[in-house]
């Protein structure tokens, strides 16, 4: 066997990090990749832990029963065509995800758009990216992203809007951090309505009012134009539209005052923004999730990119406007093409002669004559009937789609679903027809491209498990099935990325900058981490759109007029607060790979609803209900003087399988962006009640169990095997109590402590020194950080009476963890700062914290921060 | 002159706390030899401690006449007949005559072999009739009859405790605990029997064995009845006192004639006789405070009975469970035991097994009967883990 690691790429957000994996299964950040440079975040660095086969679908099953494979296809192939055949091709869809290979993307797109002759193929991208994509298009006639991140290091200001770097992109953010402490100058600017852990590592923070994005980069335009930010622009006078925007913006926002107004920020910060952006070339602005995930989505990207094309600060080293992906192949699947709206490698409907050259390109004559459904509305055609067959691939919409139970309810009613998944259990392939057990990282072998358009390879290190296979396998098997052996007869990725280069080129003289035709020749198996374009008739620079040059009809760019528009749905008296949801650090999406990681899960171990104490009179950590006109979540409540008043924010992670009671979105409308379809995940107006407790309890165990064993349930796993379960319920504590009881079987051998008239019950099971499993009922819990520690092999259990007790006699309260990668919490920071600590750098020196992946580093400061140096 | 009739542990104790004050005193017991310590015997029985450290000494001070019985009391002349036909004078005269062990009136009761358990003469009768592997039957599940057994096990008899109710020291005991005690004699190769009538000891003259209702037959050569005790009370009824199932004293341990006191077994305060050792002291010190012509006063407190029972430590303190109490039950199958009653926010009894090192914490929380507020949860803990919690 080889001895010479494997080099990958970690599959979580759209920054791409390049991994290397030595045989005996260490995971590195791979120095030599342009994205990371060997940097790994927490999620990356716990990724061996994730690779285990517990809950893994590992064969076919039909109908809940396993089948074979041939068995499976046959089936698809039968009912799409069946499906076709009596309601048409629009009565079929595929909604696939950001997290698909590019090959498998590629072969998603061309089954939906040759074979079936659907164009309703739609990605959880839409989710995610499709309003920076609608900006993208609008502004420049293509979907191009012009910056690398080179550029957020050379800047002097970084503007990082909608985006909690630290936590969701942290290489990233490490990145621009280091740049900031070797060059001090440079300036970082957050536009967040929450205070985050980015915002707090701000030089300016402004937390506007929700949805108000685009009224302050309006705001920007009218003072930067006010200002003769375009006298020395080289294209902002050329500009299409250019009058019309400054026109719209000068109307609603004329002055600092009245942005500031409009966005709920001190007119001086405004202010001081403004002079900033002006003094500043160099400047990026980087948007994530705060700007797309908008009804006004589209519009907010359009209102920033028009100030960088105002300025012309675009395509240069250190300016542009930067588009940052959630996902780690988002943007792959923007290049194939495998969105509702786009044909194939930025081949679309508008251009004249891209569908014929498509049709041609791929011999067949079913492409589609127009655009298909995007994801809201695929899955409202779903539910009202049009759409008859689906096939959903590798991710969860059930739970990640607006009005999750709508969404449940859909699918549970639609005569034909397929699920490809690697996970047994999601609250997705629950209500599959068909599940195909597909591969994981570390098995899957393809290319992923990054947020600054980097290709890198993803290969597998790992033997696939049981019976799954590659996605793109079973497309293509489907369209043999149903006549297209010869187009679908790939025995290899490297086959699908070859075509794909190949169709990137294909009668491209330049009207698309996508273009990848120098890659169909390259050796798959050793491909570098390489940006496109790069086509096969020459070089390309780094940064797109420098030349001042764009690919739309006439050469011009786009200036397109953002009049504001509020949110669809606005607070009232009914839903006085605003929720806004977003990722936790050390979660991903729906957490079936980071869920089950002990040391991810420490951080935000349980569903969480944080609200400024201003708007609550409810003690922190009460149970509460988050109801809006759409449905009910049940979260832990949480005090954040940080949060904007009148907001509130809850993560967006939580499935049936950890707690089925706090899926955020079926409390979340499925009002869109009018031109990306993208939904406003981001702006629901919400109500908070105290949920009826009249129990609460804990167990904790070596094995878990299902999350539907209270009226709610939190499933945290612990370390050494631990699984946590939090409970509480409205129901009577003595019945809880008494199915409780039965559902461990708590007997005899069991220590107790009861006090019925309090309700307080305590069970715990030790074995041969070993402490097996505890149950704690009542209104007064221990502390579980302790509990949990003592299940651990190696640690001799103390008295016995202390198990009961939870805690050890004079035991001191437990300490929040803060650095994951080395376990240390925050008590013991606390101490190494008392000691004399003052730095990030001492206090890792002294404890190790922050010394992993440094992710928690902005946390730390906060610790030091809070101490207060001795004089 | 002060005579005190009864030279068990209260009645010592009340003769050398008057010497001690300076006073003449006289000390009457009907047990030959020094006055010993009664509550050990069960561990001389288990050969832990030998007789001569039962000894207790007595203050030069006190005249005592042991192997003497009292046979009358004259109030009219203040004066006490001896069973050699001595009389004596006395200004004040304390009742310490303790309670008489009950024998089942049943067949073969008086055979020989057949043993009470109280005196020091008992226990060499008991040590004498022992026999390695010899089995032996004790009548009573009582803390005096499980004693009696473990002693006869520690000297290797094959003991069987015949338990009349359903559970060993039920006046102690829930039946939680009783079965924790009662598999910790099994473990000790004591059997027991409960809910077991015994009707007949047999044999001729010897103690052979005993049958029980059942029609069962235990073979046995030694059988120690402890099934409950009796106060004496004849001497102090045939003087006219006033009786009840004691002799009646007021706090100051004063009988119905006030120069005449009684504590202990055979003094019955507020309706109540005491059992144990720790409140019949607390009267033997009042009773020498009045004797001396010092104002002095008992007030009961609550029962507290801190018991090694063959090995298991047992403590119980307060009140037994009631329908107006609030139970708070800590029970480790393999450790401590522990039931705490609780009423209106307020400890009133303790009942704990196997881990007793935090009775006198309970014991003080029962007398200050202060509300437990937030105490309440973590209780059966102990007080090392009040501040564990409260840190939370």
């Amino acid at each position: 066997m080889s001895t010479e690691p494997v080099r990958t790429t970690c599959p979580y957000c759209g920054v791409g990090c390049g991994i290397l994996v030595t045989p005996n299964g260490t995971i590195k950040g791979d120095p030599a990749h342009p994205a990371n440079q060997g940097r790994l975040c927490s999620k990356g660095t716990a990724l061996g832990e994730t690779l285990g086969l517990a809950n893994r679908q590992l064969h076919p099953e039909i109908h809940n029963a396993r089948a074979t494979w041939t068995e499976a296809l046959d089936l698809i192939a039968e009912r799409f065509a069946t499906t076709i055949a009596a309601h048409g091709p629009n009565s079929v869809a595929l909604y696939v995800s950001g997290q698909l290979l590019t090959e498998d993307y590629y072969a998603a797109n061309k089954l939906a758009k040759s074979v079936l002759g659907t164009a309703n193929i739609d990605s959880n991208s839409r989710l995610c990216m499709a309003s920076a994509v609608a900006g993208h298009r609008r502004a420049f006639g293509e979907d191009l992203v012009p910056g690398i991140y080179e550029d957020l290091e050379i800047a002097d200001l970084v503007i990082l809007v909608g985006s909690n770097t630290a936590w969701c992109h942290p290489v990233l953010f490490q990145r621009i951090q280091a740049a900031r402490a070797a060059r001090p100058t440079m300036r970082i600017v957050v536009i967040d309505p929450r205070r985050t852990t980015t915002a707090a590592e701000a030089d300016l923070h402004l937390p506007l009012r929700p949805g108000t994005d685009v009224a302050l980069f309006n705001g920007l335009l009218a003072d930067l134009h006010a200002h003769g930010g375009q006298t020395d622009a080289r294209y902002g006078a050329d500009a299409t539209g250019l009058d019309d925007a400054i026109a719209t913006a000068r109307a609603e926002t004329p002055d600092i005052a009245t942005t500031a107004a409009l966005c709920g920020l001190p007119e001086e910060d405004v202010a001081v923004f403004f002079a900033l952006v002006r003094a500043t070339p160099r400047t990026v602005t980087l948007f994530s999730q705060g700007v797309n995930q908008s009804s006004a989505g589209t519009d907010k990207v359009n209102a920033i990119i028009n100030t960088h094309l105002l300025t012309g600060r675009i395509g240069l080293p250190g300016a542009g406007p930067f588009s940052i992906t959630g996902q780690p192949n988002a943007m792959g699947g923007r290049e194939v093409g495998a969105l509702s709206n786009m044909l194939a490698a930025h081949l679309d409907w508008t251009t004249p002669g891209d569908h014929d050259r498509l049709a041609r390109f791929w011999n067949t004559p079913n492409l589609p004559a127009a655009p298909g459904l995007k994801a809201v509305d695929m899955f409202h055609a779903i539910a009202d009937g049009r759409i008859k067959a689906v096939w959903i691939i590798g991710t969860n919409p059930a739970v990640s789609l607006p009005r999750g139970t709508t969404i449940r309810d859909a699918l549970a009613n639609c005569p034909f679903v397929v699920v490809s998944e690697c996970a047994a259990d999601t609250d997705t392939s629950r209500l599959a027809h068909v599940r195909l057990p597909a591969l994981g990282w570390g098995e899957k072998d393809g290319t992923v491209t990054n947020s600054e358009r980097v290709i890198s390879r993803q290969r597998a290190f790992l033997p696939p498990p049981g019976e799954a296979r590659p996605d793109w396998h079973a497309l293509a098997a489907v369209a043999a099935r149903l006549g297209h052996a010869a187009a679908f007869a790939w025995t290899t990725p490297a086959e699908i990325f070859r075509e794909h280069a190949t169709l990137s080129g294909f009668e491209n003289t330049g009207a698309r900058r996508f273009n990848i035709s120098a890659l169909a020749t390259a050796d798959y198996a050793t491909l570098a981490p390489t940006r496109w374009p790069c086509p096969a008739d020459g070089p390309a620079p780094a940064r797109l759109l420098g030349d001042g040059r764009f690919p739309t009809p006439d050469g011009r760019p786009c200036m397109i007029p953002t009049p504001f528009r509020p949110p669809a749905a606005n607070a009232t008296a009914e839903f006085p607060l605003i929720l806004l949801t977003g990722r936790l650090r050390d979660q991903w999406h729906m957490m079936t790979r980071t869920g089950p990681v002990p040391r991810l899960m420490a951080h935000a171990p349980e569903p969480i609803l944080s609200l400024h104490p201003a708007d609550t009179t409810l003690p922190d950590a009460t149970l509460v209900r988050a109801t809006s006109p759409h449905g009910t979540t049940i979260l832990r409540l949480r005090h954040d003087p940080t949060q904007r008043p009148g907001t509130a924010f809850a993560p967006m992670h939580w499935t049936s399988d950890l707690c089925p009671q706090a899926r955020i979105n079926t409390t979340i409308g499925d009002a869109t962006d009018p031109i990306s379809g993208q939904p406003e995940l981001k702006h629901t107006p919400i109500q908070v009640s105290p949920y009826p407790t009249s129990w609460t309890a804990f167990i904790l165990l070596r094995h878990r169990l299902p999350a539907t064993i209270a009226p709610w349930c939190a499933i945290v796993p612990e370390p050494n095997g631990v699984w946590r379960h939090e409970l509480a319920g409205d129901t009577a504590a003595e019945t809880a109590l008494a199915h409780l009881t039965d559902l461990l079987d708590i007997g005899p051998a069991w220590l107790r402590f009861d006090d019925p008239a309090h309700t307080q019950h305590r069970a715990i099971l030790v074995r041969d020194g070993a402490l097996l499993a505890a149950l704690f009922l009542g209104p007064n819990l221990p502390s579980r950080a302790w509990l949990t520690t003592q299940f651990a092999p190696a640690i001799p259990l103390p008295s016995r009476i202390a198990l009961l007790a939870g805690a050890l006699p004079g035991a001191p309260a437990a300490s929040p963890p803060i650095c994951v990668c080395n376990g240390i919490a925050a008590a013991e920071i606390d101490a190494a700062i008392t000691a004399g600590c003052r730095t990030i750098d001492a206090i890792g020196r002294a404890t190790l914290a922050g010394t992993g992946c440094g992710s928690c580093k902005p946390e730390i400061r906060a610790l030091l921060a809070r101490i207060p140096e001795p004089a | 002159m002060n005579i005190v009739i009864g030279a068990g542990p209260a009645g010592t104790r009340c003769a050398t706390r008057i010497a001690e004050a300076g006073h003449p005193v006289t000390l009457i017991g009907d047990e030959p030899g020094q006055p010993y310590d009664r509550v050990a015997l069960s561990r001389y029985l288990a050969r832990e401690v030998s007789q001569q450290d039962l000894i207790s000494d007595l203050p030069a001070t006190v005249t005592h006449r042991p192997g003497r019985a009292v046979t009358a009391i004259h109030r009219d002349t203040r004066t006490i007949t001896l069973d050699d036909g001595a009389t004596l004078a006395y200004t004040r005269l304390i009742l310490a005559t303790g309670s008489t062990p009950i024998r089942l009136p049943m067949p073969g009761a008086t055979l020989q072999g057949v043993l009470a358990y109280r005196t020091m003469a008992d226990v060499d009768a008991m040590i004498a009739a022992a026999r390695p592997d010899a089995p032996a039957v004790v009548i009573g599940g009582g803390l005096l009859g499980l004693e009696a057994a473990a002693g006869l096990a520690a000297r290797g008899m094959r003991v069987t405790v015949l338990h009349a109710v359903d559970r060993l020291m039920e006046r102690q005991l829930d039946h939680t605990a009783a079965a924790r005690l009662a598999r910790h004699l099994a473990a000790k190769g004591i059997t027991l029997i409960t809910d077991a009538r015994s009707v007949a000891i047999e044999g001729d003259t010897n103690a052979q064995a005993v049958r029980l209702a059942d029609g069962q037959i235990l073979p046995a050569d030694l059988v120690v009845m402890a099934v409950g005790i009796r106060p004496r009370i004849d001497l102090a009824r045939e003087a006219g006192l006033a009786t009840a199932r004691g002799i009646q004293v007021d706090a100051a341990m004063r009988t119905s004639d006030p120069a005449i006191l009684a504590i202990g077994e055979c003094a019955e305060h507020d309706g109540a006789c005491v059992g144990l050792v720790a409140p019949a002291f607390v009267q033997a010190d009042v009773a020498a405070r009045t004797a001396c012509g010092h104002p002095a006063c008992y007030t009961p407190s609550a029962d507290s009975a801190a018991l090694k029972v063959a090995g298991a430590p047992v403590w119980s303190a307060g009140e037994v469970e009631q329908t107006d109490t609030q139970p708070l039950i800590l029970d480790d199958p393999d450790g401590a035991y522990r039931r705490l009653l609780l009423r209106d926010d307020r400890l009133v009894g303790a009942l704990l097994y196997g881990a007793t090192e935090d009775a006198a914490w309970y014991m003080r929380l029962i007398r200050d009967a202060a509300p437990l507020g937030a105490l309440r949860a973590t209780l059966p803990f102990g007080p090392a883990y009040t501040h564990a919690e409260a840190a939370e």
